[in-house]
């Protein structure tokens, strides 16, 4: 239990120190634009199809079980507004945030885990060129950049997913809609959700590449890597939020 | 045989001793007492092939992985043209790099790059100023050294083990290094593409003027590339000599490699 809590202790300590190499590293040059644009793209529009799936389900049930409860306080006029906050400020960012965890961090892991077990992170290094700087801090800029794009991409589908589950028991003009939603939103509702989905990008993204990068060698460690960055990473993204929830309270 | 002859004319002794690594009492531990490296001397002169033979664990791979700076040594002194690089900076140490190319067992190639993306990915880092022309000049010229032109477009799976050897060597030589370390180059191949490739690194010293060194359990390789070998065991250099005089050691432990 103590070697466990000593180990975990010791591992957020080693991912501390991996993080920092990032801020130092992201300003020195070169700047490997291509890999990033390539990781953007990756990462970025890749995820399209998933999160718009996701963001119309998420939308749609939100709707369909919220519904009823404001019918019986004669509240039904509320539902768009409702469905709106519900998804901008908690639900599409942290819904998207955990898809990317197990598609993006999971996919960055088991790429890099390979490569480090295959040598070719070593035969980057022997070959001068800087395989954090090629690696690592594009593809964690990249999530960083992406997620939050991601989640607002989310946002719109989810609106047109309650939209369609409005109109499965009623019919609601779509310009009615919209205006209820924009009216019932506040830039404080937007702001805080944007902030903290750059965080969790963030997160996705570097532990992904600290699990990766740390592979021992090994194949069965690739596997090891992929799985633990999924874990890692969606646990922290409840953390960030549970922790943003907070500051949003003591500010907003 | 043609090539055999011209592994025989430029013995060690008969040339200008002109060291390019030196490596000094190296010792290296991993974990608490797995004492790898006890104490290895070695140096390797301009323009010579040096074969590293031992038993696996022995330290051979540790040893050109602390010349290159991929494993850090707890103790001794590694020179290389002249430079410390265990007390240089990281950039000095890239300077080093450049010129020395390292041969990687499995050949390690980007997979998720073609051949003629592995081959032009070093280059652009290095020569930023290269036009697309330029560097695909570069890339052919590599790959037509090791034989394999035709693979340019190819994927790494899509290699067989031998090719990725070639591969990778011709990856290594696009930067036209000085020195050049094989890891183990040989290992897991049929016999004929063994001979092939140690034709090859045999090809690439005369043509590139390279000095290299070879770690191998291939005694056909050792055999067609050494100038000279030596033999590690428990972590200190055991015997040193040309094939032939090992050959005929005294030490029936030395004679059992060449058996």
């Amino acid at each position: 239990m103590i070697l466990n809590l000593k180990n975990t202790f010791a591992e957020i300590g080693e991912t501390t120190l991996f993080a920092k190499k990032f801020f130092k590293e992201v300003f020195i040059p070169p700047y490997e634009t291509k890999e990033f644009l390539k990781q953007c793209y990756t990462i970025g529009y890749k995820s399209l199809p998933l999160v718009a799936i996701t963001g119309f389900i998420m939308g749609l049930v939100l709707t369909l079980q919220s519904r009823p409860t404001l019918v019986k306080f004669g509240a039904e006029s509320w539902l768009p507004g409702m469905v709106a906050l519900s998804l901008i400020r908690e639900i599409a960012p942290v819904i998207t945030a955990l898809i990317c965890a197990g598609k993006i961090s999971s996919g960055i892991g088991a790429e890099l885990g390979s490569m480090k077990v295959t040598e070719q992170i070593d035969a980057m290094e022997v070959s001068a060129v800087n395989p954090y700087n090629y690696l690592v801090v594009t593809r964690v800029l990249a999530c960083t950049l992406m997620v939050p794009v991601l989640v607002f991409f989310a946002d719109a589908i989810g609106i047109i997913g309650g939209y369609v589950g409005i109109n499965i028991h009623g019919d609601v003009n779509f310009y009615r809609y919209l205006t209820q939603i924009i009216q019932s939103l506040e830039f404080l509702d937007l702001f805080p959700a944007t902030i903290k989905t750059f965080f969790f990008g963030f997160f996705i993204g570097m532990i992904g590449c600290y699990k990766g990068f740390n592979a021992s060698n090994g194949t069965e460690s690739v596997g090891q890597a992929a799985n633990s960055a999924v874990v890692t990473a969606s646990l922290s993204i409840f953390i960030i939020d549970m922790v943003a929830v907070q500051i949003t309270d003591l500010f907003f | 045989m043609e090539k055999e002859k011209l592994h025989k004319e430029p013995k060690t002794k008969d040339k200008e001793q002109s060291p390019i690594i030196e490596i000094k009492d190296l010792h290296k531990t991993f974990g608490k007492d797995n004492k790898v490296l006890k104490g290895v001397n070695l140096t390797l002169n301009k323009g010579e092939d040096l074969v590293v033979l031992g038993r696996s664990g022995s330290g051979k791979s540790v040893t050109i992985k602390c010349i290159v700076g991929l494993i850090e040594p707890d103790k001794g002194e590694i020179k290389v043209f002249n430079e410390n690089v265990l007390h240089i900076s990281k950039k000095e140490l890239n300077e080093i790099r450049v010129k020395i190319g390292f041969l990687f067992q499995s050949g390690a190639l980007y997979d998720s790059m073609s051949v003629r993306e592995n081959l032009a990915f070093t280059l652009t880092k290095h020569k930023r100023d290269l036009s697309p022309e330029e560097i695909e000049n570069e890339v052919m010229e590599a790959l037509e050294n090791v034989g394999l032109a035709d693979a340019i477009d190819k994927m790494p799976s899509e290699l067989s083990g031998g090719m990725r050897k070639r591969i990778g060597l011709a990856r290594t030589l696009i930067l036209k290094p000085e020195i050049i370390l094989y890891d183990e180059p040989t290992t897991g191949l049929d016999t004929i593409t063994s001979r092939e490739i140690s034709e090859l690194i045999l090809d690439i010293k005369h043509k590139q003027k390279t000095s290299s060194i070879i770690i191998t359990h291939d005694m056909a390789c050792a055999k067609l590339t050494s100038d000279r070998i030596i033999v590690l065991k428990d972590g200190v250099i055991h015997a040193e000599g040309t094939y032939e005089e090992l050959e005929k050691d005294e030490d029936e432990w030395v004679r059992s490699f060449f058996e």
